[in-house]
Formats: C-alpha cells, sequence, structure tokens
C-alpha cells in the first residue's frame, strides 16, 4: 500500500487526466468551431456542438474533483498556487465561466441570427484561451520559479507564469487538447465522409504542431525548468515511459493516416494519459517544484484517509453513471477501441432501456 | 478600496450571484419530474409540453449556475488562502461528496435536457429524479461546509492550529441541520413562486391557457408546502442561534442590551452609534418566546460582546426583517391561493391573488440574497467563528480591486444575457410557435419533438 497521501496525490492525478481527456476534447472542439472553415464550414460547427452539447458539463465537473482533493488533501499547496498564479487561475476561470455560457446560450438561442452567430464566436475565442491558461498554470508549477517562504510566496505574481517555458507549455496544452479534440471529431462524423476528412487533416496538422511544442518545452526547460528536465529525463522510469509515449504517438499518428479512426482515438488518449502521467512524476515528491511538497503539504492523515474512502465511494456512482451517459449519447461507438468491420454502427436513436 | 474590502466584495457578489442560480438548480427538477410524472400517469400531453418548456429554461440557468459554482471553489483560495489551509483538511470533507453529487446531476441533466428521444419514458423521468435528488444534496453538502464555519467543531485547538482532527464531526457540525434545512427549503420556495408568477403574468395574457394552469398548480403547490415549513425551520434556526452565536442573534434583532423577558424588535433602523433602535415596534417578551419558548428568558445583548466582536447591526437586522417578512408575505399568498382553490374548485382567476403572485416572483430570491447576509454578514469579524478573522485569512495577493471589477462586469452582462435569453426562449418564442402551430423542426436540444 502506498501512503496515503501517495494515493491522494495519485487520485488527484487521474482525475486530471480524466479532465484533460475528456474536458480538454471539449475545448479543442471549440478551437476547431473557430478554425471551422472551407465549404462544409456548417457541418464541422454542427457536429462539433452534438458532439459536446449533451457531455461538456459532466467533463467539467472531472477539474472541480482536482480541486477539491487539491484543497482537502494538499491545503498548503492550494493556497500557494492560487496565490503564486492568482492571475492566470483568474484569467482561466473568466475562460472556463464565458466558454460554458456561451456554448449553451448559442445552443438555446433562435438559429442563424446574428445573436447567435456572436455566442459562437464567443465560445469559440473562450475555448482557445482557456487551454493556454490552464498551460501557463502547469508551467508555472513546474518551473521551479514560484518561491515559498515559511508558508508566504515570495516571487510575486508574475514571475512564474510571464515566462517562456510556462508560455511554450501554454501552447502545449493548447495543441494538445485540439489534437485530441479533431480525432474524437473524426469517430463522431464517421457517417459524412467529407467532414471526417476535415477533421482527419485537422488532427494531422494539430500532431505535426504538437511535436514542434514538445520539442520547445523540451528545450526550453532544460535552463528554465531543470528539476522537471533532470527528472523527465534521468529517473529510472524515464525512457520506458518516454519511449511508450513516443511509440503512442507514432502509433496515433499510423492510425490517422491509414484511416483506422477507433484505434487512432485509442492512441491519442493513452497518449494523453501517458504525458500527464510523465509529468506526474517528473513532478513528484513535490507539488509546486521545488518549495511545496506533497509530504509537507499533506492533510492529517485522518483527512487523507476519509478522502480516499469518498473518492472510492463516488467513483462506484460515478463510473456506471459516465458510463449510461456516454452509451445513450455516442452509443456502442463510445467504447470501440480499434476498427474492425461492420461496427461503424450509428448510435441508436430507439428507446434503449 | 482595501484589499480586505475587494476580497469580500468579490466574494459577497460571487456567492449572490450563484446562490440564484444554484436554488434554481436545485428546485426545477421537482417540478420537472412531477409535471413529467403527471404526463406518465395521464397521457395528457399538456404535463410532456411542460415539463420540456421547463428544461428549456433549466438547461440554460443550470450552465450558469455551474461555472459560478467553479469560479467560487477557486475563488476560495484565490481570495482567502489562510482559512483553506487551516480548515481543508476539515470540511474537504463535504465538498468532495459535493463533487461526486455535482457530478451525477451533470450526467443526469445532460440525459434529461438531450435524452428525450433516445431513452424510455421511465429511464428518462428516474434520469430527473436523479437530477432533483443530487441538485438537493449537492446543495445540502456544500451549505455544511458553510455551517462549520459559523460553527467550527471536529479539533481541538493548540496554539492557533487545529489538532486531532476529526472531519465527520466537522461535517455534522451542530448548525449542519438547521443551516441545510433552511437553504434547502429557501430553494424551492424562491422557485416555485418565481416560475407561478411567471406563468400567472402569461395566464393573465392568455387567459384560456390550460398549459400556464397547470403550471401554476404545480407550482404554487410545491411554493405552499415550503411556504408552510420555512417557519418551522426558521424557529429552530433562531432557537439554535440563541444558545450558540448570541452575537449573530443580537445583531439580526438589534438587541442591544442583555435582559430577561427581551422585547421583539420589528423593522426599525439600528444605530450603532446611539446603540438605539429607532422607529421599530416592540413586541413585548416576543424575543424571549421566540428564541427560548419562555417569555422570561434571557437574552444575550450585543452589550455582553466585546465591541471588536462585533457584527455589524444595522446590515444584519434589516436583512433579516426583509427575510422574515418576506416569507410571511410567501406563506400569506400561498395560502389566500389554497382557500381560493378549495372554495372555488378550481385554480384562482381572481385579478387581486393575480397581482399579488406576481408581485411575489422576485421575492423568494430577495429572501434568500437577505438571509445569506444575515448568516455571512452576522458572522463577522470572523471568517471560522471565534477562531480566524477575515482580515487574517485574505490573499496577500495586492490589487484586488481588478479581479473584483472584472468579475462584476462579467456577471452583470452574464445576468442580462441570461434575462434576455430566458425572456426570448421561455416566453416570446413559444407564443409565435402556439400561434403557428408548426412543428418544431429546429432540432434544438431539449425540445424536439413536442
Amino acid at each position: 500500500m502506498p501512503a496515503p497521501e501517495t494515493a491522494v496525490a495519485g487520485a488527484m492525478l487521474i482525475a486530471l487526466i480524466g479532465y484533460a481527456v475528456l474536458g480538454g476534447a471539449d475545448f479543442g472542439a471549440g478551437v476547431w468551431d473557430l478554425f471551422a472553415s472551407g465549404p462544409r464550414r456548417a457541418r464541422q460547427r454542427r457536429i462539433i456542438s452534438d458532439a459536446i452539447g449533451p457531455i461538456w458539463e459532466a467533463n467539467h465537473v472531472w477539474l472541480i474533483l482536482v480541486i477539491v482533493i487539491l484543497f482537502t488533501g494538499f491545503p498548503r499547496a492550494f493556497a500557494v498556487i492560487m496565490t503564486a498564479l492568482h492571475i492566470p487561475v483568474t484569467l482561466m476561470l473568466i475562460g472556463i465561466v464565458l466558454r460554458g455560457t456561451s456554448f449553451v446560450f448559442r445552443a438555446y438561442d433562435s438559429p442563424n441570427d446574428r445573436v447567435q452567430r456572436r455566442w459562437g464566436r464567443v465560445f469559440a475565442i473562450s475555448s482557445t484561451l482557456t487551454p493556454v491558461m490552464l498551460g501557463l498554470i502547469v508551467g508555472g508549477i513546474s518551473s521551479g520559479k514560484i518561491e515559498v517562504d515559511d508558508g508566504v510566496v515570495t516571487s510575486g505574481w508574475f514571475n512564474a507564469w510571464i515566462d517562456l517555458f510556462a508560455l511554450a507549455v501554454g501552447g502545449y496544452t493548447l495543441t494538445l487538447f485540439a489534437f485530441l479534440a479533431a480525432v474524437f471529431l473524426t469517430v463522431e462524423a464517421l457517417d459524412e465522409p467529407a467532414v471526417q476528412d476535415d477533421f482527419r487533416r485537422r488532427a494531422l496538422a494539430a500532431a505535426v504542431v504538437l511535436g514542434v511544442c514538445a520539442l520547445l518545452v523540451g528545450a526550453l526547460s532544460v535552463e528554465r525548468a531543470p528539476e522537471l528536465q533532470d527528472e523527465l529525463l534521468q529517473s529510472w522510469w524515464s525512457w520506458p515511459l518516454q519511449g511508450a509515449t513516443a511509440l503512442v504517438a507514432l502509433g496515433a499518428l499510423a492510425a490517422l493516416v491509414t484511416r483506422r479512426f477507433f484505434l487512432a482515438r485509442t492512441l491519442a488518449v493513452g497518449q494523453v494519459a501517458l504525458i500527464l502521467l510523465g509529468w506526474g512524476l517528473a513532478l513528484n515528491p513535490y507539488l509546486v517544484v521545488d518549495d511545496v511538497t506533497i509530504a509537507e503539504a499533506a492533510a492529517p492523515e485522518i483527512t487523507l484517509q476519509l478522502l480516499l474512502g469518498g473518492l472510492g465511494a463516488g467513483a462506484l456512482v460515478l463510473f456506471p453513471s459516465l458510463y449510461y451517459l456516454f452509451r445513450v449519447f455516442k452509443g456502442q461507438r463510445a467504447f470501440i477501441l480499434f476498427d474492425r468491420r461492420g461496427e461503424h454502427r450509428a448510435p441508436s436513436t430507439n428507446a434503449d432501456d | 478600496m482595501s484589499d480586505l474590502l475587494a476580497a469580500r466584495s468579490q466574494m459577497a457578489m460571487s456567492l449572490g450571484f450563484h446562490i440564484i442560480f444554484a436554488s434554481i438548480g436545485i428546485a426545477m427538477p421537482l417540478l420537472m419530474v412531477i409535471a413529467e410524472g403527471m404526463w406518465l400517469r395521464t397521457g395528457n400531453a399538456t404535463y410532456l409540453k411542460l415539463a420540456k418548456r421547463w428544461a428549456k429554461g433549466t438547461a440554460i440557468l443550470f450552465a450558469v449556475g455551474a461555472v459560478s459554482g467553479t469560479v467560487l471553489s477557486f475563488e476560495l483560495g484565490l481570495l482567502w488562502p489562510h482559512f483553506m489551509e487551516w480548515a481543508g483538511p476539515l470540511i474537504g470533507m463535504p465538498f468532495s461528496l459535493e463533487g461526486f453529487a455535482f457530478f451525477t446531476e451533470a450526467i443526469f441533466l445532460g440525459i434529461y435536457l438531450y435524452g428525450w428521444e433516445r431513452v424510455g419514458r421511465r429511464a428518462h423521468w428516474f434520469a430527473g429524479w436523479m437530477v432533483a435528488l443530487s441538485g438537493v444534496l449537492s446543495g445540502i453538502f456544500v451549505v455544511m461546509a458553510n455551517a462549520w464555519m459559523n460553527q467550527p467543531t471536529g479539533f481541538d485547538l493548540v496554539d492557533g492550529q487545529p489538532v486531532n482532527i476529526d472531519p465527520v464531526a466537522a461535517m455534522f457540525n451542530p448548525a449542519a441541520f438547521q443551516q441545510t434545512l433552511h437553504m434547502t427549503i429557501a430553494a424551492f420556495l424562491a422557485t416555485a413562486f418565481a416560475v407561478a408568477a411567471i406563468h400567472t403574468a402569461l395566464l393573465r395574457r392568455d387567459s384560456e391557457s390550460d398549459f400556464h394552469r397547470k403550471a401554476i398548480a404545480i407550482a404554487l403547490s410545491v411554493g405552499l408546502v415550503a411556504a408552510i415549513l420555512q417557519p418551522i425551520s426558521g424557529d429552530i434556526s433562531a432557537r439554535f442561534l440563541a444558545d450558540n452565536q448570541p452575537a449573530k442573534l443580537a445583531a439580526l434583532e438589534a438587541q442591544w442590551q442583555t435582559e430577561a423577558g427581551a422585547s421583539l424588535t420589528l423593522g426599525g433602523i439600528p444605530d450603532e452609534e446611539s446603540q438605539t433602535t429607532r422607529f421599530g415596534i416592540e413586541i413585548p417578551y416576543g424575543l424571549s418566546l421566540l428564541a427560548h419558548h419562555d417569555p422570561d428568558a434571557e437574552i444575550t445583548g450585543l452589550d455582553a460582546i466585546p465591541a471588536d466582536e462585533q457584527p455589524p447591526v444595522a446590515i444584519v437586522h434589516i436583512a433579516f426583517q426583509i427575510m422574515v417578512g418576506i416569507g410571511f408575505t410567501l406563506l400569506g399568498v400561498g395560502l389566500w391561493g389554497a382557500v381560493l382553490a378549495w372554495r372555488r374548485r378550481e385554480l384562482p382567476t381572481h385579478p387581486w391573488f393575480q397581482r399579488a403572485l406576481m408581485l411575489c416572483g422576485p421575492l423568494g430570491f430577495i429572501a434568500i440574497e437577505s438571509g445569506w447576509v444575515v448568516t455571512e454578514v452576522g458572522r463577522q469579524p470572523w471568517v471560522i467563528y471565534g477562531i480566524l478573522r477575515t482580515e487574517d485569512a485574505v490573499t496577500d495577493v495586492p490589487n484586488l480591486v481588478v479581479p473584483f471589477v472584472s468579475f462584476t462586469v462579467l456577471y452583470i452582462f452574464l445576468a442580462i444575457a441570461t434575462a434576455w435569453l430566458l425572456y426570448r426562449q421561455v416566453v416570446i418564442e413559444p407564443r409565435e410557435e402556439e400561434r403557428q402551430t408548426a412543428p418544431d423542426t429546429t432540432g434544438e436540444p431539449g425540445y424536439a419533438g413536442s
């Protein structure tokens, strides 16, 4: 059994992966709304909004889960992050508010009028800026630039995130979400090959940009996030994990090229999970490099144990409900891991209870 | 504006905004499942149409509630990091359970709103019940955490820090029961009367509409039950305060001196300089009776509270008078409606009753805001009652007026946009639809195939 604080940190990482894979893809879909173009522009937008409509609010809750685990399990880390990164967190929140409300306002406003198109713009732009803010926050806590002295943040309010490394992580996060969304959308557009191909090309383009961003983040981390870089490259797990991530990423690319869209989706999800796992392992033992560790930020053991119990009980309700949600709106399609003949069915619109 | 004042203003504004949408999110699902249940039982399509119309409004309001709630969970750290560092391990429990309740709510709301054509009737109704149940639970968990701030328990205080903590005892703190009860009933009360008021306004334009009559019948029934329960819950709260938070009771009743056989002051304007309340109506022995159910009981006055531990009296007293006044007004209008309905064996169309009901529309939410002012401002200067002062909990980040103004502008914009959209979607558009009697071909989510 791992120490309870390690288990709680692990649960937080799983929730963050949940947010990146599901919530992140919803933001990425908004990016493709912004970049919708060509003769099938309207269809692209329609597929995007149909895809995320019933599920974005549930996907958003993963973020709440992350933040609740953080402030219950590691209150000091929560206090430090919210203080040192007050500004990008606030900007991210404004983005989250505008994205969610504009999406619903657009969906429920009268179609085809000017106001509705304006909500669409707000939705697309806030979907694009919010992941950058999230990336700035991730970059900020990874860079080692946040300094804490006796519980007080001493490194100022801008240092940690107005920084080339944090900015590169911001771009990386945005591209990652956009890539993931484009891959998901190829499956959503299964019944419309032309639109599917639009998203396929977008996914491939995003994959290339993602590679460039990864190199940029890596290069900048040498000087600007040395602790993270050391951990990422010199731990016992470094090469197996880096190798696996690279293989999965290349596999996703190959699957897209050969039009195995279900497989591409599975591998893209795996890629995101592995990237975040690597980041989490590299961060360990810190929550904020290198001034707040998991152990010293941890709440008393009784809190951690109750939290773990609560998370376990919650998961028993959450996962069957989530399964049901995706089963209802995406059909069997949501759970197909790789491409086989005869499984490309549209989700059933009949009653199935 | 000092940073402390800016932080308090931002928190107050964010909570004041969220609490309206959260209350609607708690109460609307019940109205929807009642309407849908009536449809399942009677087969009358008007009920189905009603459930769908309400679902449409709920979808818009729920989204605003969800994102403004997210802002709050971050603001706990953005504005009050020292409070969260202190209290996180103690009150994290209800917040993490709230996380899962919110998950359940969001998942089944997705199914309810978008799943009319995708799941069977029973499954759809079940989804509605899940939303209603998890919405109530979400509210209860959050208010439990707030109750702990009023009644901090579950730890030993050693050198200003909590040791031997017991998060379960903190969650089930002594204030939790009365506060969650009062807030939950308030959510149903305010929402039901607002819904009844809107449909009354629409009924007056279209007096033969069976649709609006059914809507009013359902909403007013729920509202009346809540209006009857709320004074009972309020009585429990007042007696609890008398025993546990005397400073707050003294402020909300403007009780300056400690005395036996204290009278109850209705209305009036408290003057903190001269420690008197002008223009109030005094009811002899009233307060002792209410607080302890004994006319001679002693009531702790503000004179027994050190000056630097007293909450602002005027604002708390006035807010309390507004809340209670509205509570009894809604009860009165609800009972009036019940009597009219019983005597005529149909839903009241009495013009004066309709006017009164329409006026009740916003009142419940004004009462919620006032009640929240009573409990939050009445706890000042403490963020954790008797333990941590608000001024010691605030963040070190400077220039907090900037985020305060930013969020205020954002929320004013959202409030206007939401009101305008609801007006267009729930009031204007359906009327045009009914006039044209054309089938709904827009394929809009939540409104397909009515």
